[in-house]
């Protein structure tokens, strides 16, 4: 594995640990140091209300990543549903299914998104809601396809000859080959939701003040570019650095199992 | 191809409809009253009447669904709530600018896209294509609200180059075309480098080479053709996220287009022009897909005889 991919899974394995251990108030504002550069006592600097830009850093990651971890949770499980549901049983609900992912593609990026968490008042379940209502398309259309060719495969058809019903066919052979294809999948998903849940709170939309939120942190970085650089630096990069590192974990895992050949 | 083509103007036909019942409905899924919520709760009952009818809240869900499409056929998108004046001069001129600085970024990626993509290809494994593909893959993983940050910080406040925001002076649209941009050119460089590193193997451009062409000949004639078939493919895919992107720097760089006016007029409550925003966006992308598939059709000669 890449060492920058470990040092930066490291850097935030301690954070959390300090978090665990010392249960820091990312919200503590200390005003004689407003827009203070990185020093001892905080180390990476201080924001416009004097807060640690390291702590509240740790706790937007651990609030995204709730976030996050529920929208894979949700959209994944609907998406298999509806994938394997489609792909077993085909004819007019696979025609049905095929035209609602058509539609739902139909909105570019985290637009759809946008649209829903506008309308439905900012917070953390409608932000889950927003966000998973596109999010299932991908799982679908990957659960679908991989269902209909392991439902052709001749061990299956032996098993259907033999008397298995549906259930059991789905159960014992289509949902286990669907594992390690879906895991490659959430891992790439978790890297686009970090950026399309930093998007929406940069726009506004996702978790409110006080709470930290990566995109809120950038939003409020950028007015301050131009006196402490430092402050949207270090958002912007750690944002990058765990998309990269995600990416790179999802790289490894097609690589090991083979996923795209397959 | 007659069958596979009616195929696609049908599910772009499908998406445009659909476009359509998901913007309808948003007016509609916002919780409690939408008048309520957009006058605030203090305002006067005749006040609110007045908006009900005026949006036509106060008919059939149906009846309001059909006079909609027929007010979006026409090229309608109704008043503002805010300002009380029609909404379409807005849409216009935030729709132009979106449009100029889409099409900006997307000349900037194609341009510097290929020209990187033929170098890198042509100079295989020297410095030059290792260079190229590792800033490429920095730039992949770039969100876009952190690169503008980036390059305000070093084109305008250190360097003092451009201008760092607004749309005042012609050069303002250097900085949000080149945010905008700098993801897709990475994916048109890796591309194009991969596509001509396979191609350039190839029996074909073996022959060619061996039928005594000239390298120029071969570079365009033989490799370019089929490079431009993918590459077209990724484009027309990447061009949704151009379009998504934008709402994230036009924010960033308070550039006049779609994307602000959206976030402003969620910010504002002004759902008329939440809806139109949308509406917009999302019936621009289906156009370019339909577009895309259409041209795609036309180059790769394998696909006519389907």
């Amino acid at each position: 594995m890449n060492k920058l991919v470990l040092f930066i899974a490291f850097f935030w394995l301690i954070g959390i640990t300090i978090k665990l251990l010392f249960g820091f108030d990312s919200n503590q504002m200390v005003f004689s140091e407003i827009l203070i550069e990185p020093n001892y006592s905080s180390w990476l600097g201080r924001d416009d209300y004097g807060r640690d830009i390291f702590h509240r850093l740790i706790d937007g990651f651990i609030n995204s990543f709730e976030i996050i971890f529920l929208v894979t949770i949700i959209s994944s499980f609907i998406g298999v549903l509806i994938g394997v549901i489609a792909g077993y049983f085909g004819g007019k609900l696979d025609q049905f299914v095929r035209y609602l992912t058509t539609l739902f593609m139909a909105f570019p990026g985290i637009l759809l998104a946008i649209a829903f968490a506008a309308i439905l008042s900012p917070g953390k379940a409608n932000l889950i809601f927003a966000l998973s209502i596109g999010g299932w398309v991908g799982y679908a259309r990957l659960a679908r396809a991989q269902t209909v060719l392991i439902k052709n495969l001749d061990f299956v058809k032996a098993s259907e000859s033999m008397g298995s019903s549906n259930k059991k066919i789905i159960v014992n052979h289509v949902l286990p080959s669907l594992k390690t294809p879906l895991i490659v999948e959430a891992t790439y998903a978790v890297a686009s939701l970090i950026i399309a849940e930093a998007s929406l709170s940069f726009i506004g939309l996702g978790l409110q003040a006080p709470a930290a939120s990566w995109g809120g942190m950038m939003r409020d970085s950028v007015r301050f570019l131009l006196v402490s650089p430092h402050y949207a630096l270090f958002v912007g990069l750690s944002i990058m650095s765990l998309v990269y590192c995600i990416n790179f974990f999802g790289d490894y895992l097609n690589h090991k199992w083979d996923v795209t050949k397959n | 191809m007659k069958n596979n083509f009616s195929l696609i103007i049908f599910s772009s036909f499908l998406q445009i409809l659909g476009i359509f019942v998901v913007t309808f409905f948003i007016l509609h899924l916002i919780p409690g009253d939408p008048i309520q919520v957009m006058l605030g709760e203090s305002a006067a009952i005749a006040d609110q009447m007045k908006l009900r009818e005026e949006l036509g809240l106060d008919q059939p869900i149906y009846k309001q669904m059909i006079d909609s499409f027929l007010q979006i056929f026409r090229g309608d998108f109704g008043k503002s709530i805010l300002t009380g004046m029609p909404i379409n001069d807005q849409i216009i001129d935030a729709m132009k600018n979106t449009y100029l600085l889409a099409l900006s970024a997307l000349c900037i990626a194609i341009i510097f896209g290929i020209s990187g993509g033929l170098i890198a290809a042509k100079y295989k494994n020297s410095l030059i294509d290792r260079v190229i593909i590792n800033s490429s893959l920095f730039f992949i993983s770039i969100p876009h609200f952190f690169l503008g940050p980036l390059l305000m910080l070093w084109l305008s406040i250190w360097l003092g180059w451009l201008p760092i925001s607004g749309m005042n002076s012609p050069f303002s649209i250097v900085l949000p075309a080149l945010t905008l941009s700098l993801g897709m050119l990475a994916i048109i460089i890796k591309m194009t480098r991969n596509c001509m590193v396979e191609i350039m193997d190839s029996d074909a451009v073996r022959t060619a080479r061996a039928k005594g062409l000239k390298e120029w000949t071969i570079t365009i004639n033989h490799i370019f053709r089929l490079v431009l078939i993918p590459l077209i493919t990724i484009i027309g895919m990447q061009f949704g996220a151009l379009l998504s992107g934008a709402v994230i720097t036009e924010t960033l760089f308070s550039w006049n287009g779609l994307g602000m006016l959206l976030v402003d007029s969620i910010q504002m409550r002004d759902y008329p022009i939440t809806q139109a925003c949308i509406f917009i966006i999302a019936i621009s992308y289906v156009f370019v897909n339909l577009f895309t598939e259409i041209l795609y059709k036309f180059l790769d000669p394998r696909m006519k005889s389907i």
